[in-house]
């Protein structure tokens, strides 16, 4: 069974972002930009897959700038086999991607696409969702866990009140959650290795699909700004003060 | 034409996420329809009729939408989106995992988490983990909408819909539910309470976080929260981790205990109402948010806090 992770260049999670003054969005030249966390956890199950004998093949698929050939070499430095860019310098909408995935799913026919639940910079939370939805096969979204079997994938899922445990038709598209694994780190020697790995690139036109984004941004703004109060010297005072002056308890 | 919103409920139990997505779906200006599906939901589906503002539930009873799996529900909504301008949810668990799949097959772009609805087609969305919001509008012809429920008040009760039974749609048979794990607890819902007390790292065992969190959280008659990094080392369950990829809160007094602050973990706090901070490093971020800020060793901290409440009340 091959699988296909696709992977997301964002500006690195440790990172803290600025708004541009004139509100035409969020500054991005000269910032740190690494994998979508989700998308490290991605690889990395797909890799387990392919250790435990599971899966044959590890293709790491992007969509973005030129540079997001670099995203992708991080994931073939993790230990993916070889990778695609589809190139554009359009700014992706989650519809867009997955269109432009499920034409790879397509050409590809991977029997498991594994993907992050949610990008940390437009904070989606979709493209898997819709991915399968075009394909018309099932989702196990924010997996803690993931059990392939013949036909079918056992994923345990993080909902709202606890944990649920789904059975689904393979092919089938799992979204990750924090708890599903930890990313390994790729060593000296297999980052060396990846440089040889191919990347094959296409554009979205050769695919056929249309990234007219359907959202117009009208302006993006800086939250309103929490003022820090003030520090309390005991115990006894912070609870006077909830009393008194806050008035919560 | 209308908009339909998608309820959370609990077999026959409404959520009160509900209540609140469903100001969100209001605001859009057109009269709202809820459809409520699962197992034996009969009493969902009225007290969803009893909601303002209401004109009409639809109710389906049946067995395949009883765990909430994206592939029955999408095919169900998607025989009814011929009459409806709009689809709205909460952004619970389960309206994250059904919306987008609606919005693809209607080739439209969901418009994720929204904290304000600006007109029919304009909404507000957090960006960045909440560091950035988004004005956006949409040029799909139908609108598909999850709705950040912390952002908007519930709509009380007051209005008398009626409830219309319509019939399943065929189940896809994709996906099949094989079991679940739930948190029981009679505390109040993390997402709705009043109070919430959370822990970080620093409680140090799950044992540690049981002694020290519950009792205090219960002299607070609060819901119990914790940081991503206290629920990766096991010491509180999954689905109490507050953040950017959790839970996004506002209660009327937030209480960390332990947390350093990160940007993830602000991001699902930082609209509390009062927030208090208990770290016994001064210069740890949550106090840049926190109202009152205590420099102390939480263990010695949260027993004399749980203390000082009993004299106070
Ligand atoms: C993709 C991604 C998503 C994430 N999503 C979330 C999310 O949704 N929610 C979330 O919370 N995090 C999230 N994180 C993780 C986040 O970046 C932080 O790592 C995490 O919030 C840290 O948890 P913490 O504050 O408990 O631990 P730490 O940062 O280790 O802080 C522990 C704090 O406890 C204090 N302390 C230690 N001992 C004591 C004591 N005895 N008494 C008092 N204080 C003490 C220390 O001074 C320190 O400030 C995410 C990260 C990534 C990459
Ligand atoms: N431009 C992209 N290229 C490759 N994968 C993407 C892209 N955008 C989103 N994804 C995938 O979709 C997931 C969810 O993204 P989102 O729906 O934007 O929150 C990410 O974690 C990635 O796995």
């Amino acid at each position: 069974m091959k699988v296909l992770v696709p992977v997301k260049r964002v500006v690195d999670y440790n990172v803290k972002i600025r708004v541009k003054p004139d509100g035409s969005g969020v500054e991005l030249a000269n910032v740190k930009m690494s994998m979508n966390p989700f998308d490290e956890i991605a690889v990395e199950e797909a890799l387990r897959l392919k250790e435990a004998g599971k899966a044959t093949e590890v293709v790491v698929v992007s969509v973005g700038p030129a540079q997001a050939a670099e995203t992708i070499r991080t994931g073939l430095a993790m230990g993916g086999d070889r990778g695609i860019l589809v190139k554009t310098d359009q700014p992706t909408e989650p519809l867009a991607v997955a269109k432009i995935l499920a034409k790879i799913v397509e050409e590809e026919k991977p029997g498991l696409v594994v993907m992050g639940k949610q990008a940390i910079d437009d904070d989606c939370n979709q493209t898997g969702q819709m991915l399968a939805a075009l394909l018309g096969w099932p989702q196990g979204t924010f997996a803690s866990k993931v059990a392939p079997g013949g036909e079918s994938v056992e994923v345990t899922r993080e909902v709202d009140g606890g944990l649920q445990t789904v059975s689904l038709k393979l092919p089938a598209v799992v979204t990750t959650d924090l708890r599903l694994n930890e990313p390994r780190y790729a060593s000296l020697p297999n980052i060396m290795k990846a440089k040889k790995k191919p990347i094959d690139e296409k554009s979205a036109a050769d695919l056929g699909v249309d990234l007219t984004p359907r959202l117009e941004v009208l302006k993006t703004t800086e939250p309103p700004k929490r003022q820090a109060g003030a520090k309390v010297g005991s115990v006894a005072e912070l609870v006077a003060k909830l009393k008194s002056e806050a008035g919560v308890i | 034409m209308a908009t339909l919103l998608l309820a959370d409920h609990h077999e026959d139990h409404l959520g009160d996420a509900t209540a609140k997505a469903l100001t969100a779906a209001r605001a859009l200006g057109a009269p709202v329809h809820v459809l409520i599906a699962g197992k034996a939901p009969r009493g969902a589906a009225d007290a969803a009729a009893k909601l303002e503002g209401v004109e009409k539930v639809l109710l389906v009873n049946g067995e395949s939408y009883g765990h909430g799996l994206a592939e029955p529900f999408a095919e169900l909504i998607l025989g009814l989106m011929g009459s409806y301008d709009a689809l709205v949810a909460s952004s619970s668990t389960t309206g994250k995992n059904i919306l987008p799949r609606v919005a693809a097959k209607l080739d439209v772009m969901q418009i994720s988490d929204i904290t304000k609805v600006e007109g029919p087609d304009t909404f507000e969305r957090p960006i960045y983990a909440g560091n950035a919001l988004q004005t956006v509008k949409s040029k799909d012809p139908k609108k598909i909408i999850t709705v950040r429920t912390a952002s908007f008040a519930p709509t009380g009760d007051g209005g008398s819909a009626t409830v219309e039974e319509i019939s399943a749609a065929a189940d896809p048979a994709l996906s099949s539910f094989v079991g679940e794990d739930l948190t029981k607890s009679d505390r109040p819902e993390l997402g709705s309470a009043k109070v919430v007390v959370s822990g970080g790292r620093a409680l140090g065992s799950a044992e540690k976080f049981k002694e020290v969190i519950e009792p205090l959280a219960d002299a607070f008659g609060a819901a119990i929260g914790a940081s991503r990094a206290a629920v990766d080392a096991g010491y509180a369950p999954n689905d109490q981790q507050v953040g950017q990829t959790g839970k996004i809160v506002a209660p009327e007094l937030y209480v960390a205990l332990g947390i350093s602050g990160a940007i993830q973990h602000l991001a699902g706090m930082k609209d509390s109402k009062v927030i208090v901070a208990i770290n016994k490093d001064e210069d740890a971020p949550i106090f840049q948010v926190a109202d009152y800020g205590l420099v102390a060793d939480l263990f010695t901290a949260a027993p004399e806090l749980q203390a000082e409440l009993a004299k106070a009340k």
